[in-house]
């Protein structure tokens, strides 16, 4: 395994020599084999409505971006569209845990997040229609939901900017004596990025309540992890600021990425600290629908996984074991997640755009709020 | 009146809206153990607690990330670059982030954050802590920009930027930090957008900001001694919002102008100045506008040579010649 | 009036633009807004749309015409309406002067030392056309160069109406700037000599130097100047009345003495009001009144008519710095020596600000000219054709007169009538000015 060249004589590195998509064995954690998911007490306590919500709410995000990816290639959607298709157990997972104190902010893979939330599937695919319907009024596109009312601040399009955010939103919460904290998501590219970095520290630094939770789905658009990031694991990097660390093995597995991220949570509740968590899950679509997705994988991997490890399949089937899920329902949960969707779209289709008067709208405060405006002179210049 | 000096107007401000809102927290590196690189927040620590004046360390992409995320619940971070030069490892918070984040979110959010520092050259510091990035930083919308010269503007404006909603990039000068000015006493605000006329004058409105208007001062007596020409000044003090009313009421008066900054030539607040002035009062001019500028290339070291790649008395002075040709 | 729809500018690069097709024809209703014709530019082709409402009275452009930008197309008016197609809008680069004489009707001819007065030009023939504008001064003539001036000195030169390519700039350059346009203005001796092109100022206006001392530079600048086109007219109209017309002269002297008392009563008595009445107030009122009681001078010469004015409306020759002009009085007749003093007043002020419109200084039936104040005693004027008639009034002067069969001391007015002999004879001529006389002697008839 050709992971680690040391240069010694040579004069570059040669980048011939890495296999293309290996994944090597990174150490874990304490937890092993006696570790059981659905056991521990976050999950142990879910009634079978709590289990089938859980389940839907997965289903739901699978079928708006499938939606999504339709209305794209029929042209209604511009620009960029990055879907969370086989990653939907860590949104869900994530958010299910979070409490009316907790925060949440994450990049541009944001589709799964904001549905996780409670936002609507109409405002969202409005607003990847570019239409004033949308829920940042068609002006961000796909890549910027945001809801604050549900504590949800966005939807980031450059790698790794919104880490700073959400170490800040978890500084105003201590600031503010809230009991809450901030879970900042990340992929598996974001890592490398300075701002990153900066933001652990001072996490670290000031004892903020944040987790910085890493979606490593195995490849920064069309680079993978081992050709990104040097050094053991992703969140081991944590140790080098004396944070807690995790790594969530299954991330496919909605029951694990709860119990992880709740004990992290609670870390950051009852003591102010921050956490690292990676947690490994996969994406079948490319990076973004403009992604060939031919240069970087072998199809037979995104086969495998889905074989195995398809957090909707795996779930539906752990369910049907436990008898909380029938074919039945199984059906009625599938049709009713596409209906919607399928409505989002033509809600999407039939709203109206934003104006040519919209477009310097919602920049500056005061501008929006002319009776409390306290400045004066121009704002814009033409 | 008092007179104190521009750093004690930062400071009684800070102090002022410390006392007045707590959410506002001043954050920077330097700014509370050491009393403050240039002593601006000198005795806040002692005073507010290092809850409200927070040291940072030397990332400030992560310190004005930090304030942004927690401005958006409400906190009013005013976040100190020890030299605003230093904006440029953050630019990615600034004008990413902070100047968008409210348009992204269809208007869901604001960010009532302030970056204030000194940007100036003139200390022989060298090209990389000597920026002026005003025109840079006005050039995005939503983001504002404001640019005291006297005590009594660093004051009321700080006052201000710290008030408004909006993110304000506040730019200071290390050679203004000892000038001493008369401030008012009690609640004394400057609203941002308003230039101020700094002195009357019939023959060349003479505009700019920074301390390179102050200088202008001197040139205008130079003109009025020498050539008996009555120079109008004005300092806009702000830079984006920007007081077009009170520009082209001058240039209409005077029919002349010259735009004085230390900013380099291209693209300046001067050249958009100019492009105002020739777009709305074309018929007024009796001659092209003009600008001085400092030379343009990255700041010399060199003690005796930097003094004079900037604005200088002179260069102003002869500047006004020039456009009254 | 009727609106005149020009060529616009569709594109910008387009100058001429090619009239494709009429969407409307002569006769059509058309409301503002209205689509009236397709126009190919260089770029596209575009509707013309019309800004104006009522009939497409006229088409001037046809069809497949090509067009230069600002030339007319078509007039918008009232049904029925009659228009000529106005002049053409001269090429960018050049003085906008035309053959057009209409156009130049306010800069009148310089004047001449026998000022011989300018008669007006001629009336529109056409009802309702559209009034030519008073012309700003002449763009810069394209000698080559551009002409450096600020947008200030511009602005202020067109404002005072000087030639800006006559002033000498002293700004970076040579751009002309405000102070030098100033400068001009306050002393026009200032102006450089003209190069070429229309426009030319008199040699004795330019370099009249008031009260100063022997000057031995030579009398003026050695130099051929075109002819302009105002000179020209004036040539042409001024040979043509002469050439003709065949003329009698008759001259009368009138005792000055009674309208000078009976005026200088009036001046007097109504000074508190502002009244302020001349001797050619009354002149002109005495010549209506005389047309009234001799009409037949009120006539025009029409080839095979010869046509009889109800109305006298009066004209009277104002000089200017660089020519003349006749405003008329209209309805003398019916106006009272008060009212035709203000009339006169506003009528002169308008002429010197250069404000007169083509209805002050047009429609007249006969015409006064009075260089009384210029010290002639006597002179002949040249008759304003269609008129039949001119009055030269000469000057006041004191000089010895026979009074109940004694020598004394007396003011005598003299006044010349020229008479086109094809309308009327010496003896109608003779009758006209006794009764002129009459009515000046006893001016007391006058204000009744």
């Amino acid at each position: 395994m050709a992971k680690k060249e040391t240069l010694g004589s040579e004069y570059y590195f040669n980048l011939e020599s890495i296999p293309v998509s290996k994944k090597t064995p990174t150490p874990k954690k304490a937890e092993d084999s006696g570790y059981n998911a659905r056991t521990a007490h976050i999950n142990a306590k879910l009634g079978n409505d709590e289990l089938i919500a859980l389940y839907r709410d997965m289903v739901r995000i699978r079928r708006f971006e499938e939606r999504c990816l339709r209305s794209y290639q029929q042209g209604k959607i511009g620009g960029f569209l990055h879907l969370y298709i086989g990653q939907e157990s860590v949104a869900i997972g994530c958010v299910s845990v979070m409490g009316d104190d907790d925060h949440i902010i994450t990049a541009y893979r944001d589709h799964g997040h904001g549905l996780a939330v409670g936002m609507g599937m109409n405002e969202m695919m409005a607003e990847n229609y570019g239409k004033y319907t949308g829920c940042s009024k068609g002006k961000g596109g796909s890549m910027h939901y945001f809801d604050p009312s549900r504590n949800f601040w966005g939807g980031h399009g450059i790698v790794g900017g919104q880490i700073p955010l959400g170490a800040g939103l978890a500084y105003g919460l201590k600031y503010l004596n809230r009991k809450g904290a901030c879970m900042a998501f990340m992929g598996d590219g974001a890592v490398n990025q300075g701002a990153v970095h900066e933001s652990y520290n001072l996490a670290a630094l000031w004892s903020l309540p944040v987790i910085f939770i890493i979606e490593n789905n195995g490849y920064s658009m069309g680079t993978s992890q081992e050709r990104s990031s040097a050094g053991p694991s992703l969140a081991q990097r944590a140790e080098g600021y004396g944070m807690n660390w995790d790594i969530i093995e299954n991330g496919h597995d909605v029951l694990e990425v709860r119990d992880k991220v709740d004990r992290a949570l609670k870390l950051a509740h009852d003591k102010s600290l921050p956490s690292v968590l990676e947690i490994r899950t996969y994406r079948y679509r490319g990076h973004s629908v403009a992604d060939p997705d031919t240069t970087y994988r072998d199809k037979t991997e995104i086969e495998e996984y889905k074989a195995t490890k398809d957090p909707l399949n795996y779930f539906q089937n752990a369910l049907i074991t436990e008898k909380v899920l029938t074919e039945e329902i199984i059906a009625k949960i599938d049709e009713s997640a596409r209906a919607e969707a399928e409505t989002s779209a033509q809600f999407a289709e039939a709203s109206p755009y934003p104006t040519i008067e919209d477009v310097q709208k919602d920049v500056y405060w005061e501008a929006d709020h002319p009776a409390d405006r306290k400045s004066q002179g121009s704002l814009f210049f033409n | 009146m008092p007179v104190i000096t521009y750093r004690e107007a930062l400071r009684h401000a800070m102090a002022e809206e410390l006392d007045r809102d707590p959410n506002v927290v001043i954050m920077g590196e330097e700014v509370a153990q050491f009393n403050g690189a240039y002593k601006i927040t000198e005795g806040l620590l002692a005073k507010y607690g290092p809850k409200r004046i927070v040291d940072t360390p030397i990332s400030e992409a992560g310190f004005i990330g930090v304030g942004l995320g927690a401005s958006m619940l409400g906190l009013r971070p005013v976040m100190e670059l020890m030299f605003f030069s230093f904006y440029s490892v953050a630019f990615d918070q600034i004008f990413n982030n902070a100047a968008n984040v409210r348009y992204m979110s269809g208007g869901l959010i604001h960010c009532p954050i302030v970056l204030r520092g000194p940007a100036n050259g003139g200390t022989n510091v060298g090209a990389t802590h000597s920026h002026t990035p005003e025109s840079i930083a006005a050039y995005h919308p939503g983001v504002k920009v404001v640019v005291p010269s006297t005590p009594a503007d660093a004051k009321g404006l700080l006052k201000s930027a710290i008030r408004d909603n909006d993110p304000v990039i506040f730019l200071e000068n290390t050679l203004l930090y000892g000038e001493s000015g008369e401030v008012p006493d009690g609640e004394h605000l400057v609203p941002l957008g308003l230039a101020r006329v700094m002195r009357e004058g019939t023959d060349i409105s003479i505009i700019g900001h920074g301390r390179a208007i102050q200088m202008a001062l001197k040139s205008a007596d130079i003109l009025k001694e020498r050539h008996n020409i009555n120079a109008e000044v004005i300092d806009l003090r702000s830079i984006r919002p920007l007081d077009e009313e009170t520009i082209l009421n001058s240039v209409k008066k005077t029919s002349r102008c010259l735009y004085v900054e230390e900013s380099k030539p291209f693209c300046s607040v001067g050249a958009m100045v100019a492009c105002l002035i020739q777009e709305k009062a074309f018929d007024y001019l009796d001659a092209p506008v003009k600008r001085v500028n400092s030379i343009d290339a990255p700041a010399i070291y060199s003690p005796a040579v930097e003094k004079l790649q900037l604005p200088t008395v002179d260069s102003i002075y002869q500047g006004a010649l020039g456009v009254l040709k | 009036m009727a609106d005149i729809i020009e060529m616009p500018k569709l594109s910008d690069t387009m100058t001429v633009g090619t009239l494709v097709k009429w969407l409307k024809k002569e006769g059509d209703a058309v409301k503002s807004g209205d689509m009236l014709a397709e126009v190919e530019t260089d770029k596209a082709t575009m509707e013309l749309e019309s800004f104006f409402s009522g009939t497409l009275i006229k088409i001037f452009a046809p069809a497949g015409s090509q067009v230069a930008i600002g030339a007319p197309l078509c007039a918008v008016g009232k049904a029925g309406e009659t228009v000529a197609a106005p002049a053409a809008p001269a090429p960018k680069a050049d003085a906008p002067k035309q053959e057009e004489p209409k156009a130049e009707a306010p800069k009148a001819p310089e004047k001449q030392p026998e000022a011989t007065p300018t008669p007006a030009d001629k009336p529109p023939t056409e009802a309702g056309g559209k009034a030519p504008e008073v012309l700003p001064p002449p763009a810069p003539a394209a000698t080559g160069d551009r002409l450096k001036i600020s947008p200030l000195a511009k602005k202020i030169a067109a404002q005072q109406s000087i030639d800006a390519t006559r002033v000498t700039g002293t700004g970076p350059g040579g751009r002309i700037v405000k102070a030098d346009v100033l400068a001009v203005a306050a002393d026009p001796t200032k102006l450089k000599a003209p190069t070429s092109g229309p426009g030319a100022k008199p040699a004795g206006a330019a370099l009249f130097a008031g009260g100063g001392v022997a000057n031995k530079g030579p009398v003026q600048e050695e130099r051929l100047v075109p002819v302009s086109n105002m000179r020209g007219v004036i040539a042409k109209r001024m040979v043509e009345s002469t050439t003709t017309i065949p003329y009698v002269y008759l001259d009368i002297e009138i005792d000055a003495e009674p309208l000078l008392a009976l005026r200088a009563q009036l001046n007097t008595g109504l000074e508190k009001q502002g009244v302020k009445l001349s001797v050619n107030d009354f002149v002109l009122k005495a010549s209506a009144e005389a047309l009234r009681r001799v009409p037949t001078v009120n006539c025009s010469w029409e080839g095979t008519h010869i046509r009889h004015h109800g109305a006298a409306h009066v004209a009277f020759a104002v000089a200017l710095e660089d020519g003349l002009i006749t405003p008329v009085v209209r309805d003398a007749h019916l106006k009272s020596v008060f009212q035709i003093s203000t009339e006169v007043k506003a009528l002169g002020k308008k002429a010197k600000d250069k404000k007169l419109a083509p209805a002050d200084y047009t429609g007249g039936t006969f015409c006064v000219s009075n260089l009384g104040m210029m010290g002639i005693p006597k002179f002949t004027a040249i008759i304003n054709p269609p008129n039949s008639a001119i009055l030269a009034v000469g000057t006041t002067v004191a000089k010895p007169v026979v009074k109940n069969g004694q020598i004394v001391a007396g003011q005598v007015l003299t006044v010349t009538l020229s008479c086109d002999h094809r309308v009327f004879d010496g003896a109608v001529g003779a009758a006209y000015l006794g009764a002129f006389k009459d009515l000046l002697e006893k001016p007391a008839l006058l204000l009744v």
